[in-house]
């Protein structure tokens, strides 16, 4: 029997997206946006230091058992298009509601007048069950990050996720 | 096909690269003091490799105080992916996939 270890980890997901940094920054912190992409879960932002972050269960999560707060976290810095940092912890089941928050920052940078640079950095302390669905590794996470951002590009780029919408 | 994709096709058609690649899927945000130690090549050619990588947006770079980590970014391997594989062919592949696993761990 080995003991429990601290672990310390950040990984690191980015993407160039056909699209001002101002877009971007609405379809990651508004509710219309965060329901078209990705696990499609609404998200609620009150955008300052200290303000609650959580993305609400959609329906099909909701048929699959999932409570009504799907992801929970508080909002750490807020400067709008460019860089927000908040805490992120998911619910979806009790393994993963009993890990520590992680945290999130995600950063928008203007590369030409039509492309700008979306690099999540998420740093993961103790959550071994976070970082193994975040990274799309595990079957059962859907894909992570790597999911989410390239379903991201697609609907900013294209008006279309890669999935029909429900 | 875009310039992009022939970075990342031209980034994975080196045994040396994908090696780097797993190095940091294992561990990720080494240095490039600890991905020479473990490589039989000098500093500069493990830093010729790691620019091509960074090239393809497959290694992202941060600074920690006076060090250069490095990170795998899995995103252009997604995106490649997600541009070939459609929702129908997936669920074939996958199984295909799961197939091959079974057959060569037998337990």
């Amino acid at each position: 029997m080995t003991a429990t270890t601290a672990t310390t980890t950040t990984q690191v997901f980015r993407v160039h997206i056909k699209a001002t940094p101002e877009r971007i920054w609405e379809a990651i912190t508004t509710p219309e946006w965060t329901a078209r992409y990705g696990y499609r879960g609404p998200a609620e932002y009150d955008l300052k230091p200290g303000g609650t972050f959580r993305t609400m269960a959609n329906e099909g999560m909701k048929a699959f058992g999932a409570p009504d707060v799907v992801v929970e976290g508080e909002v750490l810095e807020v400067d709008p298009p460019r860089r927000l940092v908040q805490t992120w912890r998911l619910l979806f089941d009790a393994r993963q509601a009993a890990e520590p928050l992680t945290r999130v920052t995600w950063e928008i940078e203007p590369m030409s007048a039509e492309v700008a640079r979306l690099t999540v950095t998420h740093e993961l302390d103790n959550a071994p069950v976070h970082l193994s669905l975040i990274t799309g590794e595990t079957l059962e996470g859907g894909g992570g990050w790597p999911y989410i951002l390239s379903d991201l590009k697609s609907l900013l780029e294209t008006g279309t996720a890669l999935m029909s919408e429900p | 096909m875009t310039e992009d994709d022939d970075l990342v096709f031209k980034a994975l058609a080196d045994p040396t690269r994908r090696h780097l690649l797993d190095r940091l899927l294992h561990r990720d945000g080494a240095t490039l003091t600890e991905l020479e130690s473990e490589l039989t090549m000098t500093r500069f050619g493990v830093m010729k490799h790691l620019r091509v990588l960074e090239d393809a947006g497959l290694v992202v770079t941060r600074r920690s105080g006076r060090e250069k980590l490095h990170f795998l970014n899995p995103v252009p391997i997604r995106l490649i992916h997600d541009r070939w594989i459609d929702k129908y062919t997936e669920r074939q592949v996958s199984a295909l996939a799961d197939l091959k696993a079974e057959l060569e761990n037998p337990s």
